[in-house]
């Protein structure tokens, strides 16, 4: 099974080299087109370095009805998910998790409940805002281990690819080319600037890049917010809640709100889109990552607007809850593309 | 509900999709009938990649510069003087104008590809080749209100009184009459239909492979003809190549290219060479081993090289034959093992110094005493692995079409046709009387389409 997805994705990949018509629509053809022979590792390679623009497949002249029956978009979105799989530590995980998107919401109701319970077992008392209900160092208890577990799980998948893809001392240049390319996310705007294939066939449009930067960088922002926080917390002991127009809120409102629009536009593009020209095995697990994400960064601006009110407290179950997921899922869903996308992005960057 | 519109465009390739858009812009109504349907749409332009274009200063894409002079004698040269220049000029002059008009209607391009260096400087490439120049070219028509409908064969274009009455066409198994004020034939040529190809060259034709759509069967061309519609070219000439022997029978389009020639040599089924394989770079030269091929028993050839070559080209879409000994390669090709190890040793003996080899220049390594020689390249096939790749002719389209004058206007004995024109590969055969011009098919298309689609408004208005 595993071995016939790399023998269809190279069967395709010859043809590629032998067209090249698709050349300057990304990175992966340029790559694609130095070598006349492709293993499996070149496969992956190529797999993870595809953003799924899916230019290449509207401008297909070998697509279905034609013999050729050319898909790549297709092919290396199962090639990427198979990887992600393989690279996965501990690796049954990882295969449980993709099959199932419905998993990653039980799991995230299991231990909502295990937070909405412990709530109510602790006592009222000490502290201010939330460590009213929780208290930090509970939320410490927990989340150090969660954190600390994708951490090292992700650390030995991604020396394990880094290694198989050839991937060599990291200048710099690279890394500074690499961001480049990520902050604008060039591999999105396609050849001529003008954006990828997605949500209305062979219409180009920046709606996927845009709502993509949105997630990310509202992303980074949250991020950003919690560890501001943390940072406070520990070596300037000021404590939560935070005032307006504290560091972590000037992170968090806005990451919160841009995380929450880019889910939500990312979940109405990919709704449009053709499901024929991703994954469809990955469907479900992608959409429920996207939702986990809104609603990771949707119950913390909740939290902040409800933080007075006798809803906090449910809030506050959600929200931790939510966020506690998503750590714990991170090195098996749809999170760890950003990671092999980056390292990929490392490897084509690099001075041949 | 199909409802009439002031001009019918037969054909829904890179001709037709400029004439819609121009006549469409002009203020009058325009639909075109693609007998293909949506996902095979655009004919043998879904295959292109770039159009040859003319400029006196670089413009992007194209470098330097390529004047209307050096086109034309780079015309001539391919044609053998087989050209009606008054059309010809028009179409290379008119070609500048077409890249940024081209660029203003949604095309995208791009530099040259790997593997085409040659061409940077007179050929403009298509951003993701043709398919992806017709899919814009199609979101400009739908926005500009052009009606498509695929799945239309138009079976008759009925002339009366020396015009277009009627336009009798086939779609989901009905058919349809209707009554456009203009008609446009942009249907191609009728490479798709051997039958019609057998007749003109023989049953040899029946082993040819069609590069491009199978849907340009000619069948509006033939009905035109026999109503008297003046013809131009000949119907044994057409843009043939020598393609991958393996390719499919319809469709497979440019990766059926094989560009090992110059390096190889190449042997008739019965094991003999017959072409001097190292005449000229591969650019220069695919073009005439298509016709090279046909001549030869049950039209197929077979190219021969050795470890040595195997990376200097470009990659082929199927792998080749490959063996550690000739002896075992010729039984994998089916070749007389005698035979085939007569001529490389023969050959092998005929080669020189090879101290100046250099494989993407003329470097004069050539062949002593052998008949015919390899004037270029010539090195012994001695090195296995061995490699063996058959050659079949690739038929790209035909040049018997409908004359035009420079207008895009058709016409019979009686005089021009008002309502009826032509253009893209229906009409090329007045400038291609024989030869070809790398990406010269797309720019009389696009000159011609903007004509049609001008003079036919002008017409319906």
């Amino acid at each position: 099974m595993q071995d016939d997805l790399f023998k269809e994705a190279s069967r395709q990949a010859e043809i590629c080299n032998a067209c090249r018509y698709c050349e300057s629509y990304c990175s992966v053809f340029p790559e694609l087109h130095k070598l006349r022979e492709f293993n499996k590792m070149d496969i992956t390679y190529f797999a993870n370095l595809c953003h799924n623009c899916r230019g290449c497949y509207y401008a297909c002249q070998y697509t279905t009805p034609h013999e050729f029956n050319i898909n790549i978009p297709q092919i290396f979105a199962q090639v990427r998910h198979k990887s992600w799989q393989d690279y996965a530590w501990p690796r049954k995980f990882a295969t449980l998790f993709y099959k199932s998107g419905v998993l990653i919401s039980l799991i995230s109701i299991i231990s909502l409940c295990f937070f909405s319970a412990l709530l109510n077992l602790l006592p009222q008392g000490e502290g201010e805002g939330f460590y009213r209900i929780i208290s930090h160092n509970i939320l410490i208890l927990i989340f150090i281990p969660a954190s600390l577990f994708p951490f090292i799980s992700l650390s030995i998948s991604l020396r394990a690819f880094w290694r198989d893809i050839g991937g060599g001392k990291i200048t710099l240049k690279q890394l500074k080319n690499t961001f480049m390319a990520i902050s604008r996310m060039h591999d999105l705007a396609s050849g001529h600037g003008e954006g990828c294939n997605f949500e209305d066939e062979d219409r180009f449009s920046h709606s996927r890049r845009y709502a993509h930067q949105a997630i990310m960088y509202g992303f980074l922002l949250c991020f950003a917010s919690t560890s501001s926080a943390t940072i406070l917390h520990y070596f300037f002991d000021i404590k939560a809640p935070y005032g307006l127009f504290s560091i972590p809120k000037l992170f968090g409102i806005p990451g919160g709100i841009l995380l929450v629009f880019g889910c939500i536009w990312m979940l109405l593009l990919k709704f449009k889109s053709d499901q024929k020209l991703g994954d469809t095995k990955a469907w479900g697990s992608e959409y429920a990552f996207v939702i986990l994400l809104g609603i990771v960064g949707l119950s913390g601006l909740l939290l902040y607007l409800l933080g007075n009110t006798i809803f906090m407290p449910s809030m506050l179950s959600i929200h931790l809850s939510s966020v506690l997921t998503f750590f714990i899922l991170t090195p098996y869903s749809k999170m760890v593309h950003a990671f092999y996308r980056v390292l990929s992005i490392l490897k084509e960057k690099e001075i041949d | 509900m199909i409802k009439n519109s002031d001009i019918l465009i037969v054909g829904g390739g890179n001709a037709a999709l400029c004439a819609a858009i121009t006549a469409a812009k002009a203020g009058v109504t325009v639909h075109i009938l693609e007998c293909a349907p949506k996902s095979y749409r655009g004919g043998n332009s879904r295959h292109t990649r770039n159009f040859r274009c003319m400029h006196d200063v670089p413009i992007d894409p194209l470098i330097s510069a390529y004047n209307e002079e050096e086109y034309y004698d780079d015309l001539i040269k391919v044609t053998k003087g087989k050209t009606d220049e008054i059309l010809a000029r028009l179409v290379i002059s008119q070609s500048l104008g077409c890249l940024e008009w081209m660029k203003q209607h949604g095309a995208k391009f791009q530099q040259s590809l790997s593997g085409t260096l040659s061409l940077a400087r007179t050929n403009a490439f298509f951003l993701g080749g043709g398919k992806g120049l017709v899919n814009a070219f199609y979101r400009t028509a739908h926005f500009l209100g052009v009606e498509v409908t695929y799945d239309a064969t138009v079976t008759h274009v009925e002339l009366k009184d020396n015009q277009v009455y009627s336009i009798h066409f086939t779609h989901k198994g009905e058919e349809h009459i209707l009554h456009p004020k203009a008609v446009i034939i942009a249907s191609g040529g009728f490479q798709a239909d051997k039958d019609w190809l057998a007749d003109a060259w023989g049953e040899a034709a029946r082993n040819f492979i069609i590069r491009g759509t199978p849907y340009n069967r000619g069948i509006v061309l033939k009905d035109l003809l026999a109503q008297g519609v003046q013809s131009v070219g000949d119907a044994d000439q057409c843009h043939a190549v020598a393609i991958d022997g393996r390719s499919p029978q319809y469709d497979g389009g440019i990766v059926t290219r094989l560009d090992c020639v110059p390096f190889s040599i190449v042997v008739n089924k019965n094991g003999e060479r017959f072409y001097d394989e190292g005449e000229d770079v591969w650019p220069k030269r695919y073009a005439i081993w298509g016709r090279l091929v046909a001549a030869q028993p049950d039209q197929i050839g077979y190219a021969i090289i050795d470890k040595k070559s195997i990376d200097l080209f470009m990659p082929s879409v199927f792998p080749p034959i490959k063996a550690d000994s000739l002896e075992v390669l010729a039984q994998k090709l089916q070749l007389q093992e005698t035979s085939l190890l007569e001529t490389i040793n023969r050959f092998n003996a005929a080669c020189g110094d090879i101290s100046n080899f250099h494989p993407t220049e003329l470097d004069g390594v050539k062949t002593k005493g052998i008949i015919p020689a390899k004037t270029n390249w010539a090195r012994p096939i001695d090195t296995p692995p061995f490699y063996g790749y058959s050659l079949k002719t690739g038929v790209t389209f035909t040049y018997l079409g409908l004359k035009v004058d420079q207008n895009a206007q058709c016409s019979t004995d009686n005089g021009l046709i008002p309502n009826l024109f032509a253009a893209g590969e229906v009409m090329a055969g007045s400038i291609l009387g024989q030869g070809y011009l790398a990406g010269i098919g797309m720019t009389i298309g696009t000159v011609f389409g903007r004509i049609a689609g001008e003079k036919a408004a002008i017409y319906a208005r």
